[in-house]
């Protein structure tokens, strides 16, 4: 049981060792636009990618490195999605950076190891694993919101991620240390284990589910800790929003699940209060306050809080009246949510850098105006993304929603229809904002005349986008099969 | 693919096709691509009532193949008698629409008729689909086209008016969602609409589906209080959009009370009719008169609507067959005569640009033709003997006079408020002396304008003198529902 196992960590490993072979590549690369370092970075994410999926179909639960890591199912499928949207964020981000003096090997290694740590986070087994990856994560991510070293807004949403990250980093840690006085393990299962034996000291096993859960919290982003998102989504350059945007959301899922689920479900009557009214509130006030906002980066931001708190909703109907029958529907339909989130959160990220120039960022709501006119097929993939945020069929935003709601109603508890019925009012206010989007891009008048530059291969990608948000709203049925398989599994075990 | 798949998908198809295709350089190409389409589409419905089975209360047509596993999501589609026509009415109207945009529509012409080929096959998703979530999905969707519709071709007050339709009837149909959702926990696991009608349920779990339902369906009709989107909606809209709004969008909010509200909770349905009676007189005496009031032509045809629309939920809600087959009749009769109505208000609008009553006096001087047809439409919208709008009137009243005389009575003052309001506006537009220049200026309407003309009021005649094809049709279906709303499911 205590063996190494190093086929468990294939991926990981194969990741850490491209990372730095990128950064020592990059070295001998001359060429401006950086393309051999691009194609590396790009073939190794292939190939990661591609561990994962085999993995993922490989199906078997497998621990290793002695029980610090843990190869499952759902593991394999985040960390999977989380290494394809890194993949797209580098893609679409390239041309971004190029035209801004900013791309330079450390985009493409510091992306690498902001995966490496989502890939430890999907698969940890232990406390401490997932307090590495989250750091490794995060750390990673601090250096590259500051990549506009000379640009103050981009310095000082770098400083305010930093300092508010490593506080919530330091909750998590106070949190997952009381656990371990509590339970006497750092062992997921085991904790597990020694919460369902009882005999332990509730108080401090409580006020560790507090800590954890606030840490988790920050890390999603929902309010009340929130406060972060907006300034880091608006201040960072917008290929940093979208690799922040996309693929560690994946991960703080991932490690959402194996903490709370997997390590702490005997106590899900405890963090499932905190999670409704975390949720309840991010609804309210990311709706809200998305509505006030002239800036796009800033009011994805806002919906961004809002979007979260609908997912969290899912987790908190894993376990009612005591048992735990509803949990893999329940879990299951966060994880679509969250897939289905970052799927479309890539193309509208990738889509506002694709608008922008050198020296023109088109990041205000007013610089889309006009761009049926101006780009027909970019208003049109916009309009996809931006009804999908708003759960319309048939995009995939809706079976999104939809399977929340499912999760929420089918538990048959009066309080739980009252939460759906909250839900979708409050994605009805949210409705209002993505619609403007729409509006701003249909009925106004363009502001200046100038077309997007052509990029061929990055339009390629966002028209891929764009069918990808339509397609799996069309036909959601195998992605919301995969999700609840890889959940299924993970429960069993 | 079945011949419902078709019909919802073609229009589809040929929707992409322009908006992938058209550019603002080729108007002249997507006008007849779209034209094609629409014949197209239209021509393959008709073989659903020339192949229909009266005599059976079925799902006809029908396709069933398993679309989402994981919440067992049926592409189940079929039509029966309640539905059947309306599958013909949208893919007929279509038509018309494209056809009364060809010469006035020049900007961004792909992007209007492919809006309103992809809105067709969508609205006849939502009369085909025989699963809830299909349902809702169709019925959803039509919302993007329209407000792009209203948004981009509309009049001054556009954006207004868009974003007022659009959170309007997003709202209901949200609680309707939440009401599927429960429907499907409470079936076991289904979103079979006929798995629905027969489980039983409690009179509490009923009337809270009931009032989701009413919620979804009351705006989209648009039943009073709910109605005030409706008036903005059509005003800014363009003719096309106008049209189809009142042709078809409204009768989906209708359908879905027939489809929904009444065989899943026949119980609420019957505890809480009165609600439903009360708002409809509501809309047919008080919006009558605030119909009188108007001094714009199309605020006027809008108010106008939702009274006609209150005759329909009326018939309804009185569950007898005349009722009921006189709500539907009403419905498609509406379909054509308002649609002509909106029409007639374009082919001025497109002259002179102004929809105020006050503007016109005495086309009648300068467009004989079309003063002819319009005192026609003008004379089935309040409901005269021999034209589609008398004919479902008449049945409704009838039924409710089975119900209750006052009430029925209430409901007839509807044909006097009607004949006030529409005839006072032919008045005051048409006849008299011509009063100023650009009435002067007026042409009469040409031959693509006549032509539609003529083909609605074909149709309204068509209802009005022999109308037993349309109810023969909806015979089965509809006492089979009526048998259907009249047993208890109470536990």
């Amino acid at each position: 049981m205590n063996a190494m196992n190093w086929l468990v960590v294939y991926p990981e490993a194969l990741l850490l060792l491209m990372a730095c072979a990128v950064a020592l590549v990059d070295l001998f690369v001359t060429d401006p636009k950086r393309r051999p370092t691009f194609w590396l970075a790009q073939l190794s994410l292939a190939a990661v990618a591609g561990l994962h999926l085999a993995y993922y179909d490989g199906g078997a639960t497998v621990y290793g490195m002695q029980r610090m890591m843990v190869s499952d199912p759902m593991g394999h499928l985040l960390a999977f999605f989380a290494t394809v949207a890194v993949m797209i964020t580098i893609a679409y981000a390239q041309p971004y950076i190029a035209s801004r003096d900013m791309l330079k090997g450390e985009f493409f290694t510091l992306s690498m190891f902001v995966l490496l740590g989502i890939g430890v986070m999907c698969s940890a087994n232990n406390f401490l694993v997932v307090y590495l990856g989250l750091e490794l994560m995060s750390l990673s991510l601090y250096a590259l919101v500051a990549l506009r070293r000379d640009h103050g807004v981009s310095t000082e949403a770098a400083m305010k991620y930093f300092v508010l990250g490593a506080l919530a980093s330091g909750f998590l840690l106070y949190g997952l240390s009381m656990m371990y006085g509590a339970t006497r393990s750092l062992d997921i299962n085991e904790v597990f284990n020694a919460i369902g034996r009882g005999n332990i000291n509730t108080t401090v096993l409580t006020f560790g589910v507090v800590f954890v859960v606030a840490g988790l919290a920050f890390k999603l982003g929902v309010v009340p800790f929130h406060m972060w998102v907006p300034d880091v989504y608006q201040g960072a350059p917008t290929a940093v929003t979208l690799l922040i945007g996309g693929a560690p959301k994946l991960a703080a899922f991932a490690i959402t699940i194996r903490l709370l689920v997997e390590g702490m479900l005997g106590l899900a009557v405890d963090w499932q209060q905190m999670m409704i009214v975390l949720a309840v509130a991010s609804l309210v006030i990311g709706n809200l306050a998305a509505i006030a906002q002239t800036n796009l980066k800033r009011m994805l931001a806002y919906s961004t809080i809002s979007q979260m708190g609908f997912m969290l909703l899912g987790m908190t109907a894993g376990v009612v009246s005591g048992n735990t029958l509803s949990a893999g529907n329940a879990y299951s339909s966060a994880m679509f949510y969250v897939v289905s989130y970052v799927i479309t959160t890539l193309g509208t990220f990738g889509l506002i850098m694709f608008l922008s120039r050198s020296g023109f960022e088109s990041e205000e709501i007013s610089d889309l105006a006009g761009l049926a006119k101006r780009a027909p097929w970019l208003a049109g993939i916009m309009t996809l993304f931006m009804f999908s945020l708003a759960g319309l069929p048939p995009m995939v935003g809706f079976y999104a929603k939809l399977a929340i709601l499912q999760a929420l109603v089918t538990t048959n508890v009066t309080g739980y229809v009252v939460l759906a019925v909250v839900a979708v009012m409050l994605s009805l206010v949210g409705a209002f904002y993505y619609l403007r989007i729409v509006k701003v891009m249909y009925f106004d008048e363009p502001t200046d005349a100038s077309r997007p530059l052509q990029g061929g291969g990055v339009s390629a990608l966002l028209a891929l986008n764009g069918v990808a948000v339509l397609g799996f709203g069309l036909l959601p049925g195998g992605l919301m099969a995969m999700c609840r398989d890889a959940i299924l599994r993970a429960l069993a075990t | 693919m079945g011949l419902l798949s078709l019909s919802i998908w073609l229009p589809i198809a040929f929707g992409a096709l322009l908006l992938a295709t058209g550019r603002d350089n080729n108007p002249g190409a997507a006008r007849w691509i779209a034209l094609l389409g629409a014949v197209i589409s239209f021509a393959i419905t008709v073989p659903l009532i020339t192949g229909f089975d009266n005599a059976s209360a079925a799902l006809q047509f029908s396709e069933n193949l398993m679309w989402i596993e994981r919440f067992n999501v049926r592409y189940h589609l079929g039509v029966d008698g309640i539905s059947v026509w309306f599958v013909l009415l949208t893919a007929f109207i279509t038509i018309i629409v494209v056809v009364a945009g060809w010469e006035v529509i020049t900007e961004r012409v792909h992007q209007y008729m492919g809006a309103f080929l992809i809105l067709s096959g969508l609205m006849v998703g939502v009369f085909s689909a025989a699963d809830g979530l299909l349902f809702y999905v169709f019925f959803e969707a039509t919302l993007i086209p329209m407000y792009i519709i209203i948004g981009v071709w509309g009049g001054p007050r556009r954006v207004y008016a868009a974003f007022k339709f659009f959170l309007y009837t997003l709202a209901g149909s949200l609680l309707m969602l939440v009401a599927l959702v429960y429907l499907y926990y409470k079936s076991g696991g289904s979103f079979d609409i006929a798995t629905w009608h027969k489980l039983p349920l409690g009179l509490h779990a009923q009337a809270l589906l009931f009032f989701a339902f009413f919620a979804a369906f009351a705006v989209k009709v648009p039943m009073w209080p709910v109605h005030t989107w409706l008036p903005d909606a059509h005003v800014e809209a363009p003719t096309g959009g106008s049209v189809v709004l009142a042709a078809i969008m409204l009768k989906l909010g209708a359908y879905g009370f027939l489809r929904f509200s009444m065989p899943i909770a026949p119980d609420a349905s019957r505890e809480y009719a009165w609600v439903i009676i009360a708002l409809s007189l509501i809309a047919v005496v008080y919006i009558g008169l605030v119909a009188l009031v108007q001094q714009d032509m199309k605020k006027l045809v809008a108010y106008s609507s939702i009274a006609h629309m209150g005759f329909v939920t009326l018939g309804f809600f009185i569950f007898n067959e005349l009722g009921v087959s006189g709500g539907l009749v009403q419905m498609i009769s509406h379909g054509f005569v308002s649609g002509a109505m909106f029409l007639a208000i374009g082919v001025l609008y497109d002259r002179v640009h102004s929809r105020e009553i006050a503007t016109y006096g005495g086309v009648v001087n300068v467009m004989p033709k079309f003063a002819a047809f319009a005192l026609f439409f003008t004379m089935a919208n309040c409901g005269l003997p021999g034209t589609g709008g008398f004919v479902g009137e008449w049945m409704v009243i009838l039924g409710t006079v089975k119900l209750n005389f006052w009430l029925a009575a209430i409901a007839a003052t509807a044909l006097i408020f009607g004949a006030a309001y529409s005839l006072w506006m032919y008045k005051r537009v048409y006849f008299g002396d011509v009063t100023n220049d650009h009435v002067r200026e007026l042409t009469d309407i040409n031959a693509r304008e006549f032509g539609i003309m003529a083909v609605l009021a074909i149709a309204t005649l068509w209802m009005g003198v022999y109308p037993k094809p349309f109810t023969d049709v909806m015979h089965t279906s509809v006492t089979e529902l009526l048998k259907h709303v009249a047993l208890s499911k109470l536990q």
